[in-house]
């Protein structure tokens, strides 16, 4: 489901001296469906660098990238977009939060299929402890953790094939991390390629099939 | 896709304001064009609107009913026509975009009668809806755009540009004008009203955070040429280009 070979992604900064930045030199990863891979390694080993080249927010510098059946260094445009409607699903750290939209249609706004959206939307805001007077309200004005369990829903809502995760657990209690532990286990349970970031050892240990650490992907 | 440029150039006197621009949009895709003032994005934006023809270049709009065709290779009329029914264009000014003096039912009804409607009873509920739907008040329709403010007169114009269903909407600017706290209406409400209604859009904008929040794509421009393209959070957060970065880095994070 997702296959990445020799990736390497460096930064050139043209305004710092022309500086090159070098975060992957040479990655390559296998991840099969029904698989959870976390990864670890120091901060700025290029954990998030490498789950942004794999949806194809960083562009890769070199070396192949392969989601759901897309290689994504040369695809157009439009068949990124397609890939990200249908097939990726990703958890960024923060929620951006859109202007004036409701909390339950923020969740909902991303999906495909219509019908049943709200039901599901509902019952996801209740499994992540989303107050009910909060539903109607736009997350522009919730919480840290209130806005990632928004982010957080809207992703798997949409059950996707493959679920890029960074970090999705940082601002939550423990409670909500086990509800966040069971989704993910139930969507890579339901076949998902699921690739995540979690700092914290008892999700990490809940959810990970295999961790993998960023220094022997080399 | 529904719109495709290529090589576009345009000139005024010695001055290249659009010096080889090619790019294609396809249905129900917002593309972002962006740069400071100067780089020439308003004026491409004029030539692949048919406003402004270009020195060199073709403009092809796939259009309803009869395939592919060059804008500038048709007539006057039909792409008078063709601005009328399948484009909307949303000026940065509401005032250049309305008839200041007529009301704003008006506004959005002869629009409709521009294509042929002559029943008054359908023309008023249609401008009513219209007002509604653009979050105006449809009590005030036969008020005249001047007793508006200028974030309802922006909207005023949107409506106006919609009634008619267009494929595909060209906008200069459209919030630039506006008071911040007004402007997040207004973006929440083109951001609502593209997705529902499946609308292509070409937005020109040198406000990053609208580009971030209402376009898939974008087109970075500097000096009359197009120095970097992609996703919009491709070139927002791993920008490429010198430029790019410098844009990106003036700014408060979109």
């Amino acid at each position: 489901m997702i296959r990445v070979r020799n990736l390497h992604k460096s930064f050139h900064l043209h305004h710092q001296g022309g500086a090159e930045l070098p975060v992957l030199e040479g990655v390559s990863l296998d991840v099969a469906p029904g698989e959870c891979v976390v990864l670890d390694g120091a901060s700025g080993a290029g954990k998030s660098t490498l789950l942004k080249c794999l949806y194809a927010n960083y562009r890769a510098t070199r070396g192949t990238v392969e989601v759901a059946g897309t290689e994504l260094t040369t695809a157009s445009d439009q068949a990124l977009l397609e890939l990200r409607r249908r097939k990726i699903g990703y958890v960024s750290q923060f929620l951006r939060a859109i202007p004036r939209v409701a909390a339950v249609d923020v969740v909902t706004e991303g999906m495909e299929d219509r019908t049943g959206a709200r039901e599901a939307a509902e019952q996801l805001l209740l499994r992540l402890r989303i107050p009910i007077r909060l539903w109607s309200v736009p997350p522009a004005t919730f919480s840290g953790g209130e806005q990632q369990r928004i982010n957080i829903a809207r992703t798997f809502i949409r059950r996707m094939p493959v679920v890029l995760l960074d970090e999705p657990t940082a601002s939550l209690d423990a409670e909500n991390r086990i509800t966040v532990a069971t989704l993910v286990n139930e969507a890579r349970e339901a076949g998902a390629a699921i690739v995540g970031i979690f700092h914290d050892r008892t999700v990490r240990d809940a959810v990970a099939t295999r961790v993998v650490d960023m220094g022997a992907l080399h | 896709m529904i719109l495709q440029a290529s090589h576009i150039e345009k000139s005024f006197g010695h001055r290249a304001a659009v010096a080889g621009v090619s790019f294609e949009i396809h249905e129900g895709e917002v593309l972002a064009v962006v740069g400071e003032s100067g780089s020439g994005k308003s004026t491409l934006l004029n030539c692949v609107s048919g406003r402004l023809r270009p020195d060199a270049g073709t403009v092809s709009f796939r259009t309803r009913h009869e395939g592919v065709k060059d804008i500038f290779a048709l007539g006057e009329a039909e792409r008078r026509l063709l601005a009328r029914t399948d484009w909307g264009f949303v000026h940065q000014s509401p005032e250049q975009g309305l008839r200041m003096e007529v009301s704003a039912g008006a506004n959005v009804g002869e629009r409709l009668m521009a294509l042929g409607e002559r029943h008054y009873g359908r023309i008023r509920a249609c401008a009513s809806d219209w007002l509604s739907r653009v979050e105006m008040d449809p009590a005030r329709m036969d008020e005249s755009p001047r007793a508006f403010s200028g974030g309802m007169r922006q909207r005023l114009q949107i409506a106006r540009n919609l009634v008619t269903r267009p494929r595909l909407v060209f906008m200069d600017e459209p919030t630039s004008g506006l008071d911040v706290s007004v402007q997040a209406k207004l973006l929440d409400l083109l951001r609502s009203l593209t997705r529902e209604l499946g609308l292509a859009a070409i937005i020109v904008t040198h406000d990053l955070a609208v580009a971030r929040l209402l376009a898939h794509r974008m087109l970075v421009m500097k000096e009359g040429r197009v120095v970097e393209q992609g996703l919009t959070d491709q070139v927002l957060d791993d920008p490429q280009h010198p430029y790019t970065q410098l844009l990106v880095s003036s700014v408060l994070q979109p």
